[in-house]
């Protein structure tokens, strides 16, 4: 089981967190400008990258606040966690730092 | 019985404390300390069970947990009762009794052993191959004669009446294996002050220092230092030792999951102690001395009952004083071998010969077997053995050029087979380290780690004592030090520390990394011949060439296709040998091949331990309303919805479900019913921007809501898929109270949150769950009004001054109220909001005050049956997820004069305009008397050809009190425009006709809403 460094409280186990999909994709202004096309690929279109990956996690069983966080999906470890709305921060090397 | 096979003396046996117990019916005496295993041996038994597969009669191969075919059963009732235990590792204790398994009808003669002289017809993938045909065969007859007659133990089926705890614990190093580098590696950890913790599987801590009557470490035997250094370790408050503690899981960052068995080994367990308990230990570093696990040899006849490895004679006999056999002979292909010879002779058994598998045969040891008077002969193997449940004679052959000459029969009553060993990469392969083929080691070595661990001592190839203790302590030393520098848990980093090291003095035959991987060589005709390499699946040689030849070359796919490696023990002993043929037969490198992945249990686990205390009623948490209490003093009957218990129907004394919810339906539609809705979802939304945040959280348009009125909200998940609704009250310009389903409102709190903080952090709004703050009374019926006016203060009731879908705040008996005027049933209602702690005496006092008036409280049958009358739909039960508003005829509800809202975009899709769209239609059957079923199919052609079209579902379905009829509601493709037509609900044996109507039943244009 994952330890997870909430940016808000700090390390807490996996278990007090809610997995909330990719981060960094900001719903659009005005949604009724974009082509099917452009929406759905809002909607379903995610990078599903084998590595490095910013993704969206809630402190669901504690600060009830959603996070950042860059993932390596190969080791499964985190690199970085940080607040919404921060940009992603330049996550390292390759495969992080186990 | 007699110990017929005990040494006179030695061995850690308490030979003052006899113990008496029970194998097969059969009593037998042992000693306090013996295992199952030590005891049955000393007293000459060696046939302890049937295999799987052929039912071949079958003894131990090892003493610890690699143990393939001694699986007993060990119960000391029927409830305690627990198959497929290892008999290598069941601890002695008065009355133990045991079973062995898999034999029918007993051990000596078992009829499944007729499997063994088919054995042609059942080759590797017979499980494939073989019972495909004809089809539904493999359920009705193959399956079930096969589970008969294969299978191991029995699970007992009475509930298990143990207790098992669950422990979190932290340490800064883990140390995983009590032998001779676990031990040094913990004296150095604990030396600084660092809090270890030390565990191993087996009942004493030692590992192979248990089994040392020769060695010496620091010039004192080396159960002398063992004794010292754990009672220096018991000495150290920072030390925590557990004995009988497996570590069967390496979870990511360091949580390492040990089961121990509490009170397993004692024959009257005290009952305030639980039989397990499962320690999730969070640990800082942790080092792995997991020790090294000795390899059988792969030669025809290699399971005849009395081949053993040659490690476990040894241990039998130092260990426990007990002779695997008068007459031995030894199979090795290293140095193993010898030390065992040389025990076992100085202990009193005739050692007849030891087959060595090398062509030269040098250094110490051999040529001390030699100056012993044991018959050495290199280049030998073992082309077969005889003998029916005992092996009474070992065939030796000598190898020449590869050729083998003719065998040579000595009669012995025990084999001893030494391939080598193979390091114990289990856990370090588990925590995903990279394991890497070392050429000198001939084994599989933990290489780059992924977690914060470290490998000690014979798990990482090191042998030798001295080698082994030096190892251990060196990573002892190193993680107590990078426990302290990398202070933060869960951050993985490289180990920085070097360790100062500490010189170990320690003399004595030692393990070698020399041995042997895949079958020994013979001339016999392979046909004909069954050599083992996974005893407990029964997977021999050929199965595995076989496999080869048809063609499977991955590792993995040899795996599954012939079984090996795949049974209890996950493959400890077979793996590397499986590994050894498949690479001489196809002709690659060991290394090329690839290695099979190893996953959590090392040893299999209880279920009781994963369950814990999580069993009854503290499997889940329970939810109950302020009003429970009294349902179920008025005799309701509850359901689960979610984790709350909702009264489902309150039968009157001789009512079944269907007479009672026809009862309290009429009620409520001639007079008046109550009800409680406590269970909705509660949210309450507070900001200068509430409206604007509804507005973009629901369809609705909620800006021009008044204070005091109420909407139906419609919550849509981005895709434009209905996802909740409920009814929403504007308490003032900034505040609104929303409802949600009952099910849903975690999921709907946490969607607005997730909107609220990532998309819209500018807008001033705060929400909070209030679902368990209030209590809610639903009061519904034409009577409604009368019941509550003389108990409501400071609210005008009439119809003129608080119409339906409005809400006032004001006071009931006594206590604040936010009372709704909504219906959920189609009568005149009132939803009564109190604080939930006055909920019961509310629902009291309005109980007494609809007396008169016949007040019938009902549940949530009848609640679904009134609101299907009217067609309203229930979010889950009409919609699953890809239904838009429009699907279920809400699409009134939709703002579309806004701007956005969550999910509008999506509406504008292409497929959202389909004609052929599911829509939510009314069915009424041709005979008012037939109840569809929920979930049934809706056909247009039952005759089409098949596969007949599926047009839609039922969706809901009851018999209807107020109608005297059925009524169900479903989604239909075009049902809208099917309206009028005859449609078909196929069931088995009939045909359902059904009229396609409109989705409301009764009052269609809601005259009675507002009484
Ligand atoms: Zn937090």
């Amino acid at each position: 089981m994952l330890i997870i460094d909430c940016p808000w409280c700090g390390a807490r186990p996996e278990v007090e967190f809610a997995y909330g999909g990719e981060a960094h994709i900001a719903r659009p202004s005005d949604p009724s400008a974009l082509s099917d096309q452009e929406w759905a690929d809002f909607l379903y279109n995610r990078t599903n990258p084998k590595g490095l990956h910013a993704e969206r996690w809630r402190h669901l069983h504690g600060c009830g606040r959603y996070f950042n966080a860059v993932r390596d999906t190969v080791s499964d470890f985190f690199v970085v966690t940080y607040k919404a709305g921060e940009p992603r921060p330049d996550a390292g090397t390759e495969g992080g730092d186990r | 019985m007699t110990n017929r096979f005990r040494t006179p003396s030695g061995g850690r046996i308490d030979r003052r404390a006899r113990v008496s117990f029970r194998f097969d019916g059969q009593t037998y005496d042992g000693f306090r300390g013996d295992t199952l295993a030590s005891a049955l041996i000393a007293n000459g038994v060696h046939l302890v069970g049937r295999s799987f597969k052929y039912h071949r009669p079958r003894g131990f191969i090892s003493a610890g947990s690699d143990e393939p075919n001694a699986l007993v059963d060990v119960a000391r009732d029927r409830a305690r009762t627990a198959p497929n235990l290892r008999a290598t590792q069941v601890e002695l204790y008065e009355g133990l009794n045991a079973t062995s398994q898999n034999r029918w009808p007993s051990l000596g003669f078992d009829a499944g052993a007729m499997n063994d002289l088919f054995s042609p017809f059942l080759p590797a993938g017979f499980y494939y191959k073989t019972f495909m045909w004809p089809a539904g065969a493999w359920k009705r007859f193959y399956e079930p004669k096969i589970r008969a007659m294969a299978g191991l133990g029995v699970a007992p089926t009475l509930p298990d009446p143990d207790r098992y705890t669950q422990n979190h614990a932290f340490c800064d190093v883990l140390v995983v294996g009590a032998g001779p580098a676990g031990l040094a590696a913990a004296l150095a950890a604990s030396e600084s002050g660092a809090k270890v913790v030390l565990c191993d599987e087996q009942a004493e801590l030692g590992g192979s220092l248990l089994a040392e009557t020769t060695a010496t470490i620091e010039g004192q035997p080396a159960a002398e230092w063992l004794s010292q250094t754990l009672a220096t370790l018991t000495a150290r408050d920072n030390v925590t030792l557990l004995p009988r503690t497996t570590a069967f899981g390496y979870f990511p960052h360091n949580l390492i999951a040990l089961a121990e068995r509490v009170t397993e080994h004692l024959a009257s367990p005290d009952p305030n102690q639980p039989r397990e308990r499962l320690w999730k230990v969070r640990a800082r570093e942790v080092v792995i001395a997991a020790g090294a696990l000795e390899r059988p040899l792969v030669f025809p006849d290699n399971d005849r009952p009395g081949v053993m490895l040659a490690d476990a004679g040894r241990t039998y006999l130092n260990r426990y004083g007990a002779r695997v056999g008068e007459r031995v002979v030894i199979f090795t292909a290293g140095d193993c071998g010898y030390r065992t010879a040389l025990d076992l002779k100085a202990g009193g058994v005739a050692v007849v010969a030891v087959a060595d598998l090398r062509a030269e045969v040098t250094g110490d040891l051999p040529a001390r077997a030699l100056a012993a008077g044991i018959d050495v002969r290199p280049a030998t193997v073992v082309t077969g053995t005889s003998g029916r449940l005992r092996i009474s004679a070992a065939h030796l052959a000598k190898v020449k050029d590869g050729a083998v000459g003719p065998s040579e029969k000595i009669a012995c009553d025990a084999l001893l087979m030494s391939g080598g060993l193979t390091p114990s990469v289990h856990l370090f392969s588990q925590s995903r380290g990279k394991l890497v083929w070392d050429e000198a080691a001939g084994a599989y070595l933990p290489g780059t780690s992924a977690e914060r661990e470290r490998s000690a001592g014979a798990c990482r190839g090191v042998y030798g004592l001295a080698a082994v203790l030096e190892d251990g302590y060196a990573k002892g030393e190193a993680a107590a030090s990078d426990a302290r520098t990398h202070a933060a848990p869960g951050r993985a980093a490289a180990p920085a520390s070097v360790a100062k090291g500490r010189a170990f003095n320690a003399a004595g035959d030692h393990a070698s990394a020399d041995g042997f991987i895949g079958a020994t060589p013979h001339a016999r005709n392979p046909a004909f011949v069954k050599a083992f390499v996974d005893w407990q699946n029964d997977v021999t040689v050929k199965d595995i060439k076989l496999a080869t030849r048809e063609g499977f070359r991955s590792i993995e796919h040899v795996k599954r296709y012939t079984t090996t490696g795949m049974a209890t023990d996950q493959g400890k002993t077979s793996n590397m040998n499986a590994l050894g043929i498949v690479s001489e037969a196809i002709g690659e490198a060991v290394p090329k091949i690839g290695l099979t992945t190893f996953r959590p249990p090392f040893t299999p686990t209880t279920f009781g331990i994963f369950a814990g205390e999580a069993r009854g009623d503290l499997f889940d948490p329970v939810r109950k309303t302020a009003i429970h209490d009294w349902a179920a003093e008025h005799g309701a009957t509850f359901e689960d919805v979610s984790l709350w218990k909702r009264a489902h129907y309150f039968p009157k004394a001789g009512e079944d479900m269907h007479a009672a919810v026809a009862r309290e339906c009429r009620a409520v539609r001639s007079s008046v019913g109550m009800f409680d809705a406590s269970t909705l979802g509660k949210i309450e939304i507070v900001g200068p921007d509430a409206a604007e945040f509804m507005n973009r959280m629901y369809t609705n348009a909620w800006l021009k809501l008044a204070p005091g009125r109420l909407r139906y909200g419609v919550m849509l998940r981005e895709d434009g898929f209905v996802m909740d609704d409920g009814v929403v009250g504007r308490m003032a310009e900034d505040r609104f109270h929303v409802t949600t389903t009952t099910g849903g409102a975690p999921r709907v709190l946490a969607h607005m949150e997730d909107y609220l903080q990532t998309e819209w952090p500018d807008l001033d709004v705060w929400l909070t769950s209030t679902t368990e703050q209030w209590a809610v009374i639903a009061v519904q019926g034409p009577k409604a009004r009368a019941v509550l006016e003389p108990l409501v203060e400071g609210i005008d009731l009439s119809r003129e001054a608080f119409p339906h879908m409005s809400v006032r705040e004001g006071r009931i008996c006594g206590v604040p109220t936010r009372l709704f005027s909504v219906s959920f049933t189609g009568e005149l209602g009132f939803e009564v909001n109190v604080p939930a702690t006055y909920g019961r005496a509310v629902w009291e006092a309005i109980f007494a005050a609809g007396e008169p008036f016949g007040i019938t409280p009902y549940g949530t049958e009848t609640m679904h049956v009134l609101r299907a009358e009217k067609g309203y739909i229930i979010v889950g039960q009409e919609t699953d997820g890809t239904a838009t508003p429009d699907d279920v005829g809400l699409g009134w509800a939709v703002g579309k004069a806004k701007k956005d809202f969550v999910g509008k975009r999506s509406l504008e899709r292409a497929a959202f305009f389909r004609p052929d769209r599911k829509q939510l239609v009314g069915l009424l059957t041709k005979d008012p008397r037939t109840v569809l079923e929920e979930g049934a199919q809706v056909v247009a052609d039952p005759k089409a050809l098949v596969p007949v079209p599926m047009l839609g579902h039922v969706t809901s379905s009851y018999m209807s009190a107020t109608l005297e009829r059925s009524i169900a509601l479903a989604v239909v493709k075009g049902g809208r425009a099917r309206i009028g037509q005859t449609l078909v609900v196929p069931m088995p044996g009939r045909m359902i006709e059904v009229d396609v109507v409109e989705p409301v039943f009764y009052d269609p244009k809601g005259e009675r809403l507002d009484g």
